[in-house]
Order: structure tokens, then sequence, then C-alpha cells
């Protein structure tokens, strides 16, 4: 497996009336070709910060990428212009983005078949019929009944799954090196959810693509994703292969959230959810200490001395980043 | 919207269960949409009668609308002249036919390029933002400080009086409206997911401009735009009056208006009948113009 995209060091500040927000402090992640990647933690986190600003589509001001590369294919595609060429040339063709809110992401003025062909005339220099039979080719491959007939109806007498399903044959329209799905199915309700992501994992493995997805719901990647990144206030605090994470988590806050999620098979009433307790911090001008210290139930004196720690190695592939050895104790 | 069951595969293809709703061509569910209000029917029935009376204003009068005849001054309603004759002994009738020419011209060419200069100045100033905003809207606030009557009166003074001058002061003064409006609507509409949507996928900033962002803005201002062919053919009356609109044999409703005042007790008519084609021709256009933006706006489809 070779690797597609490697992230080090993504800095991403936002100026904000009330000072500096770091939502993404130093985050590190790869992406090997044709792997799925969960990147998981509550919202505010910065994991969509994480992926806007892999792929420059942070709004400056008031975001910037102070510091960090991306390498994708080698190329530190950070030192292109946001809009430039070559960064356009890459988004939608070889990096693409499923987005939250299916209602809202095309656009309600343009037929299905306009937005889909853009990107195929955009990127591929497709003619126009050329476009539309690979766009209704595309439109049977998400499974949208009567593609011949509904690619030229407007994004309202889609439903939300289906404009999902859309947003998907989009994404996938370039035959693309990599795949980002920021909570692709967030906005959909639960039998949808699990079509939709069986969809996804197909599409997925027959074009052989990378996925990342996006989610603070660990029931979406539980299934799915090969390796985990549980990001918290702006950093990543464990990474690991996909059992690991959840056969042994070793940072507090992961075991707080699997805590915190209920298991099928479990008697009803035997055991009671544990949440993690307090909120999470506010990102302005944060300490720099290990922002879960405050509410974490393992922590030590050295928490509270040094700075956030490092990710270190504690498994295969395993990384955390505390100073307290759980497992020991 | 009622969410219909998600159902993966087409493969229920018994008894048209997955049968697409019955397809409509666009164009004539926007004709239905329209015309299904009598108001806007009656608009349309009245820009239509408007544009056939200028094309066609030679064959429906008899008489020449500068062609003096005072012989027969300010002369009430007879069977020769329907509405009278005016203070030159022309035909009242004639001169409000003629007049549409000239209402027409004024009011498409002032309007249509204040929109076009507005409408680009504000979506760029929305997109980019930044230094490219702060520098539009202060030209925007400059342009909004002039006075647009002392704006007019210099232009006027500096190279007289005639339909190009209207035209380009009464453009000049809709430029700043139309792009703080479109300013303001691109502004909100770039909030919206699919702009970010369209980035994603590699849009360069005039594609993200002209098929995201404008086309979500413009139905708003369609109203503008129509509204602002009323405004304008109401500016031209008043500019006519100060003598600085449209030159003197030239049939114009706002001249006809201000021509009219000083018999207004006598016979009123003279006043009267070109203000009420003024009345007409704004509200047919407003009509128009709110029907359309109904009509075509996807966002009120199947509200209406």
């Amino acid at each position: 497996m070779s690797l597609i995209l490697d992230v080090q060091n993504l800095k991403t500040y936002f100026h904000t009336d009330y000072g500096l927000v770091k939502a993404a402090d130093g985050v590190s992640f790869q992406v090997n070709q044709g792997e799925i990647i969960g990147l998981v933690g509550e919202s505010g986190c910065g994991k969509s910060v994480t992926i806007l600003s892999v792929m420059q589509l942070i709004p400056i001001p008031p975001g910037r990428i102070v510091a960090g590369t991306v390498l994708f294919q080698g190329q530190d595609i950070l030192k292109y212009e946001p809009n430039g060429a070559q960064m356009r040339a890459i988004r939608g063709a070889k990096m693409t983005m499923i987005f939250q809110e299916p209602m809202t992401s095309l656009n309600p003025v343009l037929t299905i078949a306009r937005q889909i062909t853009e990107i195929l005339e955009l990127h591929l220099d497709m003619d126009k019929l050329a476009a539309r039979e690979r766009a209704i080719e595309l439109l049977k491959m998400v499974g949208v009944p009567d593609a011949e007939r509904r690619i030229d109806d407007y994004p309202h007498q889609f439903s939300g799954g289906m404009r999902q399903r859309v947003m998907i044959a989009m994404a996938i329209a370039c035959n693309p090196e990599i795949i980002f799905a920021d909570e692709p199915t967030t906005a959909v309700d639960v039998t949808t959810q699990a079509q939709l992501l069986e969809l996804m994992l197909d599409l997925v493995r027959r074009i052989n693509t990378s996925l990342v997805i996006v989610t603070h719901n660990l029931g979406v990647v539980a299934r799915y994703a090969q390796r985990i990144y549980v990001m918290y206030a702006g950093r990543i605090v464990e990474s690991g292969p996909s059992e690991e994470i959840f056969g042994h988590p070793q940072h507090p806050y992961t075991i707080g959230l699997l805590h915190s999620v209920p298991k099928l098979g479990e008697k009803h009433g035997t055991k009671k959810l544990v949440p993690i307790l307090g909120l999470p911090p506010n990102l302005i001008n944060m300490p720099a200490t290990c922002a879960f210290m405050p509410r974490c139930e393992h922590r030590i004196a050295r928490c509270q001395q040094e700075p956030w720690p490092e990710l270190r190695q504690v498994g295969d592939q395993h990384y955390i980043s505390c100073y307290v050895d759980i497992r020991g104790k | 919207m009622a969410d219909k069951p998600e159902s993966a595969a087409p493969a229920i293809d018994a008894a048209g269960i997955t049968a697409a709703p019955p397809h409509h061509s666009e164009w004539r569910r926007i004709a239905r949409v329209y015309f299904s209000r009598k108001l806007y029917l009656i608009g349309f029935i009245l820009v239509v009668l408007i544009f056939v009376v200028a094309i066609f204003a030679p064959l429906l009068t008899p008489y020449n609308p500068i062609k003096t005849d005072l012989t027969s001054i300010v002369r009430e309603p007879s069977a020769a002249h329907w509405l009278g004759t005016d203070q030159l002994g022309r035909d009242i009738l004639c001169r409000i036919i003629y007049g549409t020419r000239t209402s027409l011209l004024i009011g498409f060419s002032a309007v249509f390029s204040s929109a076009a200069i507005g409408m680009l100045m504000g979506l760029t100033a929305a997109h980019f933002g930044g230094w490219v905003f702060a520098l539009i809207m202060r030209i925007t606030d400059a342009l909004m400080a002039l006075p647009g009557i002392i704006l007019v009166l210099l232009i006027a003074g500096l190279v007289g009086g005639g339909i190009g001058v209207v035209i380009f002061a009464l453009g000049f003064g809709g430029i700043a409206g139309m792009c703080r409006m479109m300013c303001g609507l691109a502004l909100s509409v770039k909030q919206n997911d699919y702009v970010m949507a369209g980035r994603s996928i590699g849009m360069s900033n005039w594609r993200i401009m002209l098929t995201q962002i404008f086309p979500n803005a413009f139905p708003p201002l369609m109203v503008g735009i129509t509204m602002g062919i009323g405004g304008v053919v109401l500016g031209e009356a008043g500019l006519s009056f100060l003598g600085i609109g449209v030159e003197a044999p030239t049939p114009s409703w706002g001249g006809m208006v201000f021509d009219g005042q000083p018999y207004l007790l006598d016979n009123p008519l003279l006043s009267l009948a070109p203000g009420v084609a003024i009345m007409i021709l704004v509200f047919g256009f407003n009509m128009v113009g709110d029907g359309i933006r109904d009509a075509v706006d996807p966002r009120l489809r199947g509200v209406l």
C-alpha cells in the first residue's frame, strides 16, 4: 500500500474577536491508497477544519493555515495558491468531498445534470453528450432509480438521502484518489445512513480510492474504517487500527467515548452509560496543558505541570497523547 | 417536500412504484405558475400591449405626434381627437402612443445598463470580500452621496439634454442601488454549502460567481429591475419638467404631464392621460416582475 496523503503538523488558526482559536493544532495523519480512515471527535474539535485545510477551503480571513505540510502524492499542496489553477485541478478530480448537509449542498437552481456534468467538463474535458451519458451512469451507480429521467430534475425534487447519493456520484465522478466525507450521514435518518455507508464503501472498493470519514458517531466508523484517529480540541489524541481502538483504547478520552455509547446485546438496565463529565473546552486562548485534563478521571500531577504530551507508541501502529499508562493501572 | 421512502434498488418496477413523477418541461411549469395568477396575467397582457403599441405606433393613429396645429389648441375630447389636443394642437392620444417608444427606450436602456454594471460590482464585492469589498462599497457610497438630480443637471449643463443624457443620468443613478442589493443578496447566498461545494469540485472564482451565486441571488433582483423601469420612466418625467429631459418635440409622457399642468383646471386630461399611461406601464412591469420571481424561484416551487 502506498501513501496517498501525508499530513504533518497541520495548524489552522482562526482570528476571532474574542481571541485566537487553534482549531487544528498540530494535526498529523496519513492515508494509504484504498484505505478507509475514520476521523472521530465531538462537535467543534477541529475535524472539519482539518480536512477543509487539507483541501485549502478554509475561509481566509478569519482562518489561516499557519504551519504544516500536506503531501498529496508526494507534492506539498499547501504551497499551492488556495484558488490557483494547480489546487483547482486537484479539487474535484483527485480529491473530493462529500458534505454533511445534502439539503443545502446542491445548487437549488441548477438541474442535477448540470451539476454533475459540470465536474466532468471541468476536469475530464468531456463534451456535453459524453458528460451526460457518464452522469447518468454515475447516478445509476449510486442507486438513483430512473436515472435517465431524474437527471433533469432539480435538487428540490430529490429527498435528502437521494441528494446525498447525488453528492456521492459527484464525489466519485472523476475517479478521485481520496474522498473526504464530512459527517456524510448525520443529516439523514438511520436506515438511510446504513444504505449510504454501504454504498460508499462499495464504490470506494470498486474504484480503489481512499476514504476519510469524519464523524462524531463511533458506530459509523467501527464497521467501516480500517484505522481511526480520535481528535480532541484540535489535536489527535489517539490513533490506531480500528480493532485496537475499539478493543484496547488507551487514551482516557477514547475510553470515555466508548463508555458513553450503548451496546447491543447488553441486557437493558444492567449497565448504566457512563458519560464524560464536563464540557469540551472553549478553544479560545487555551492553556498549554492537556485540554482533556479538566475532565479526565486518570489525571496525575504531571498533567497539570507539563504541556500537552506528544504522541507516543503504545502498540502496533497505536499511538496516544497521554502521560498516564492506563493499562498498567 | 415529503421525503419519499428511500428504496435503494430500482428493482420494484411493478405497478409503477418506482416510476418517476410525471415529467414536466421546466418552461411549461414556469408558464403555468405564472399564468395561474390573474394579476400576473393582467400585468403580462399590459406589458405586451405596451410593446405592441410601441412597435405599431404609426398604424394606430392617423396623426403626427410632432406636427403642431395652432388652429385647434387645448381641445376637449372629440370624435377626431379621442383625448383632445394639447397646447400646440397635437393629438394627445397620438403623443401618448408615440411616447410609449420613448418610455420603453429610456426605461430599458437605463435599467439594463445600470443593472448589468451594478450587479457585476455587487457580485464581485460580495464574492471576494476584503479590500475588494471595501473599495467597491466606498465607490457605491460615493455614488449614493451624489444627489441624482444635481448630477443630471451637471451632466446636462456640460453636454446638453437629450435622450442619451437622460439614459446615462438615470442609469448612472441606479448603479449604486443595484450594487447594494446584489451585494447583500450575494453575501447571504455565499454562506450556502453549495458555494463551498462548488469550490470543492475545483470551480474558479468566476464560475462560482456566475453559476453558484448569481442565479440564486438574481430572482429577488428581478423585481428591482422591473420596478426600476417604472422608476426610470418617472425619473424621466421629472427631468423633462426641469427642461433637461427628452428634447421638446419628441413625445414623452413625463413631459406631457408637466406640459399640461397650466391647464389642469380647464382640461385635466392633458396631464391625466399621460399620467395614467405611466401608471399602467409601472403597474404592468411590477406585476410581471413579481410573477417571474414567483415562477422561476425554485425555492418557492410547490408553495405557490
